[in-house]
Formats: structure tokens, sequence, C-alpha cells
């Protein structure tokens, strides 16, 4: 029996205090997620239990039980103490999926710090814009990364702190940086946790938009509740359990469920830290014996292109439960994982905003494929006219809503409250998706409601890989969108047209990718360059990137009563 | 050979490894499940290649394992005739 039971049941009997109820918390109460994840299960006698089995590309395994994942991360929190450091300070999590990047998590919430993961592939550019928003206090990272770190600092007044985990001393550090090396640090047993309450300040994960910077959607202590429960639903995850989650944290997911919700349940979680290969993930399943997997559409896409031959080299009968976040699972995925696995991937939906899953597919439940499942029990969802924001009728296309008011739902956009608030209309949270609620109450994902490019599950602002194109030199103007794409849903392509000067040349196209993918990171790169003689444009200048995706898509344009000059 | 092979592991190193990655990498290091080259960061090696020299790579051909090394970029370039 799956811990949801019967989700039309869960549904009459659901109240978020099942969740408070379970975690011993109160209306309140101190509720701080560090604690919960680490201090609270040793007390519930699970000291000696793996909580990670962590493995590097080279094939090194690193195992901590519970109790060692609690000292480190009290270790961490006594150290960023000591350096001065406060709670609501912003400090940046900048790292690969080692073991710091989720014990230095843990040890930032334990001592009233608001954790800042950000993904270690950013390069310069996408990181002074997330820190300076941020104010960002100090930020912890590896020797690899530094010299992003160094290009920028001195333009970061508020970054006092660059803690280094692992400083081998071949060269010197410059001022203001320190070496925190986690293993040999004298531990530190018992840590007085910052007592946190429901709405103290707890996580800021960074997400873009159609137009501006990316904004900081800042989390509290209490989206714990939400968190757990979900993952106790959801991913139905049991005491037994060997959990993978293969999301990075500095992305949403890999706070959310690769780190909270798994360690708040108590449960065992594996780590890969290596790139993309087939075989080495099929090799980690077998080897670790995972049971519940939580993927994105576009890792088993690729997988998908890889073949069943591979699948049955494996012993994968470890596996009893796969769910899939990040973009719409499509109906093939889906039927394929069922055919492969003998286990359907049930799609999950949610956002950086939302903190935590709102619709999704549930064990016991019978899923469609392709669809994205039901409203998950405490949250209230509706399909909404895409105008006048109104609830609107069974099987028409219009913008997924929320009620608020659930746990993990995000508390403000940092430093920008009016944008926020334009998120809420007519009492509703509007996802900035488009859908429709089937007869059965199913959802169905038709599209964004916006120019975001959703690029392997991560969102993309086209505004911020536009402007970072016009700093190369040969680049006059661009437009940016996502082109649909079979693997990752979509990649970024780019309009370009060139300063007098400048020829197109394949040379030209390499030397723009690189540029973004080292200003920006690897998700924002053009996948595809298209030098154009001129872009379509409103009368007042705007570039008109829908005429662009229509004319990319073969769909049709629709009003351009604005258009300034011809296609 | 090794003039082919040594260009490519100059242009990774140049171009996918930062400046204070003191790790060296030589022609077997695992490049893609190494995490030294993403898988959107192929795309760009790809061209790179193709502009090189002036091949086209199918996307058939350019998969994780056939660029997980300087080796095996330096095997598949060899059924392009790139010696």
């Amino acid at each position: 029996m799956a811990n949801i039971g019967s989700y039309e049941s869960k549904l009459n009997d659901f109240s978020w205090q099942i969740a408070e109820k379970e975690l011993d918390y109160k209306p309140g109460d101190i509720i701080n997620i560090g604690e919960y994840c680490t201090d609270r299960i040793c007390r519930m006698g699970k000291k000696d239990k793996l909580a990670l089995i962590w493995k590097e590309h080279s094939g090194d395994i690193k195992k901590y039980t519970f109790d060692q994942m609690r000292v480190h991360a009290n270790t961490i929190a006594h150290y960023l103490s000591g350096l001065g450091l406060q709670n609501g300070d912003r400090i940046c999590l900048f790292m690969d999926k080692i073991p710091e990047l989720y014990f230095g998590f843990l040890g930032i919430l334990k001592m009233g710090g608001v954790a800042q993961p950000l993904f270690s592939a950013f390069g310069p550019e996408s990181l002074i814009t997330r820190l300076e928003d941020a104010g960002t206090a100090a930020i912890i990272t590896q020797k690899k990364h530094l010299s992003k770190v160094r290009k920028i600092v001195n333009d970061l007044p508020s970054l006092k702190n660059i803690i280094v985990v692992d400083y081998d001393g071949k060269k010197p550090l410059k001022d203001g940086e320190t070496a925190f090396f986690m293993e040999k640090e004298e531990p530190i047993e018992n840590y007085d946790i910052f007592p946190a309450k429901a709405e103290t300040p707890s996580v800021l994960h960074y997400t873009s938009g159609t137009t501006g910077k990316p904004k900081g959607a800042q989390h509290v202590h209490y989206s714990l509740i939400s968190q757990y429960i979900s993952a106790k639903y959801v991913l139905d995850l049991n005491d037994d359990d060997i959990y993978w989650c293969t999301a990075d944290p500095g992305w949403v997911t890999g706070t959310s469920y690769g780190i909270i919700g798994a360690w708040a349940n108590g449960v065992t979680q594996c780590v890969l830290d290596a790139g993309f290969k087939a075989q080495s993930w099929y090799d980690f399943i077998e080897e670790h014996k995972v049971t519940v997997w939580y993927s994105a559409p576009t890792a088993i896409r690729a997988l998908m292109k890889e073949g069943d031959e591979i699948v049955k080299e494996h012993d994968l009968s470890s596996l009893r439960h796969l769910c899939s976040v990040g973009e719409p699972l499509n109906a093939e995925a889906v039927i394929w994982s069922e055919k492969v696995f003998g286990l359907p991937f049930h799609d999950t939906f949610w956002q950086t905003e939302t903190g935590s899953i709102v619709i999704s597919n549930y064990p016991g439940m019978k899923v469609k494929p392709g669809s994205m499942g039901k409203p998950f029990p405490g949250i209230t969802a509706t399909i909404v006219d895409l105008k006048t924001h109104e609830p609107i009728e069974t099987g028409v296309v219009g913008l997924i809503a929320i009620k608020p008011g659930w746990p993990a739902m995000f508390r403000t956009y940092w430093k920008n409250e009016k944008v926020y608030k334009s998120k809420f209309i007519n009492g509703w949270y509007i996802c900035g998706d488009r859908a429709s609620i089937d007869e059965d109450g199913y959802y169905w994902f038709v599209g964004r409601d916006d120019d975001v490019i959703n690029t392997g599950g991560h969102l993309v602002g086209p505004f911020e890989i536009e402007s970072a194109l016009l700093e190369h030199e040969a680049v006059a103007e661009s437009g940016v969108i996502g082109k649909p794409d079979p693997v990752n849903m979509e990649v970024v392509k780019a309009f370009i047209t060139l300063k007098a000067g400048f020829e197109p040349s394949d040379m030209i196209n390499l030397e723009i990718m690189n540029f973004i993918r080292k200003k920006l990171s690897p998700l924002a790169m053009p996948q595809e360059i298209e030098f154009v003689d001129s872009l379509p444009k409103t009368r007042s200048g705007k570039i008109m990137r829908r005429v662009l995706k229509a004319r990319e898509t073969g769909e049709d344009i629709g009003d351009i009563s604005t258009l300034e000059n011809d296609l | 050979m090794s003039d082919i092979k040594n260009a490519i592991l100059d242009y990774i190193k140049n171009e996918y490894l930062e400046e204070e990655d003191e790790d060296d990498i030589d022609f077997d290091t695992p490049l893609i499940s190494g995490g030294i080259v993403d898988s959107f960061s192929m795309v760009s090696l790809k061209v790179f290649l193709e502009v090189t020299y002036k091949i086209q790579l199918p996307d058939s051909k350019a998969t994780p394992e056939a660029f997980d090394s300087v080796n095996n970029i330096y095997e598949l370039l060899n059924e392009f005739n790139v010696q």
C-alpha cells in the first residue's frame, strides 16, 4: 500500500496538520529545517543509518550516517558563525554535487542563514547578477570555481567571505578567502541551532523571467511541512528506501526533494556527481539498489535514445517507484518506462515559486501518459481564463492557478515585492503555464504563457541572453527564443544581426556560442544561431520574439499590426 | 595523429576548464561522464570539430560516448577521414 493510500480518500481527509503532527510541530514552535533533517532523525533512533551515499565520476564512494551528517552540518554552522555571519545573511553555495554542498546547505539553515544555492556551471555574469541582487555576504565554493568568483568579487561590496572547501595550498589565497576542510575541522557535536520560526527565511532560489533580471524566490522554514508530506505521498518514500534524486541543488528540485524532503523523512539518498552517461546511471542504480528514482524528462529521453538493450544488461529490479520533474513528461517516455522498467514515470508539476509539488501523478492512481496528474491534497488548483483570470470550464485551455496558502509557497521575490504581487490575481497564484483539465480531473500541459525558455527542465530568460549577446563585439541586435527539441523540450536559439564589418561565418557562430556559455552558463548558450539582416520589431522598437518563434515553428504569426518592419 | 589529439586537448583545456582548475587532463580523461563537458556544451564542441576539420557530424554520431575522451573523439574523426 502506498503512503498516500487512496488519492481520492486522501482528498477528503487531508490537512497540512497531518504533516505538522507527524513532525511534532505546533504553530509557534521552533522549526529549523537543518535540525529537522539531522538532529531530529538521530533522536528517532536513526543516527547510524546511512543518510548519504555519494559517488563521483572517478568511482570514489563516500558514505555518511545521519549522525555524521548532523555533526558536519554543525561544524559548518559553527564555522560560519565564527566568521561573523549572522542569521538572515545570504550565504551562497557554489559547488558541484559534493557532500559539502549538501551538508553546507543544512549548516547554513542551522545557523539561521539564508541558503542561496547557485548552479556551479554559471559563468561570472550569471553569478554577479544573483549575488549583487541578494547582497550575498559569503560564498562557499571549490577551487575549480574560484576564478569565476575572483573575477567579480571587487564589484560585490557585500561579499566579505569566500570559503574554499578543497584548498590545497598550492597558490596563496587572497584577501577575504579562507580554507575550510569539512573532514579535518574539529567536529562540533553540539550546536545551538538558530530558533527559526515558521516565517523565518530559509532558502533563496533565483529564477528567470521574460523580462528583467532573474528574481530571487524567497522561501521560509515552514516550507518543510509540504516538502516533507509531498515527498512521503508523491515520491512514496519509506524508511527502507534508497532514493536517488538526479537534480542539482543549484535548482529547487535539488533542495526541496534532493535534501529537505528525503532527509526530513529519514531516508537514505544517493548522489552521483558525474556527467550524464546511460551506462553510469544504470550502473549506479544497480550498484546501490536504488528503489525510488526522481529524474527529469530530458534525462529520460536521453536514456530512451540509448535504447533498450543497455537496460537489459543491468539488474534494475530494485526500482519500485519512478517520478519526473522539470518539464512535461511526454506520453512516449511514460510508455517506454513501463516497457523497459515495468514501471511508469509519474510526472510531477511545480515551480521554484511553489517550493513543493502542487500537481502530480500518485502511486496507486491511474497514470494517463502525458498528463500532469491531479492537484496534491491540500492544494486548491484550477484553470483560469487567459484574460479575465476567472476559473473556466473543463477542457478549455487557460492558465494554471493555485489558491495561495500552502506551506512551501514563496513569500516574496527578494527586493521585488511589486513583481511578487503581480503574480496574484483574483485571489489565485498564476503559475504562467497553460493547461486544461479533462473530465476526470487530470491536468494537461499546453505550454508557457510567456517567452521563458524551458531547456532540459531549467528556465532560462531570453532577456538575460539577449543582453549578454550585445556585449559581444560582433553582435548588433538579437532575439532569443526556445526552439522545440526532442530531448530538451526546448533549446536556446538566437537570431542575430551583425555589426558593420562582420560577416556571418562558422567561426563567429562558434565564438558567440562559447562567449555566452562562459559568460552565463551552458544552458544559456544558443544551440543554434541564425544570422539575419533584420529582426521583427514593434513600432516602439521592441523585438517581437513571438514572431521569431512562430516563424521557427511554422505556426500562425497572429496579430502583427504593431510590427514595424517586414520579416 | 598526435597533432589532432593535442589540438583537441588544448581546445578543451582553454574552453572548458576554469583557470583555477589544476586537474590535469589527458587523452583518456572522461570528458562527459567526468563532468568537464556537459550535454549542452557538447554542442559547441561538436561545432568546433566541424569547423576545424570541415566535416558534418550527424547527431547520431555525436553521442556522449563518442565525446567522452579525446581518444574517443579522435576515433570518431577517423570515421570521417580526419587523420
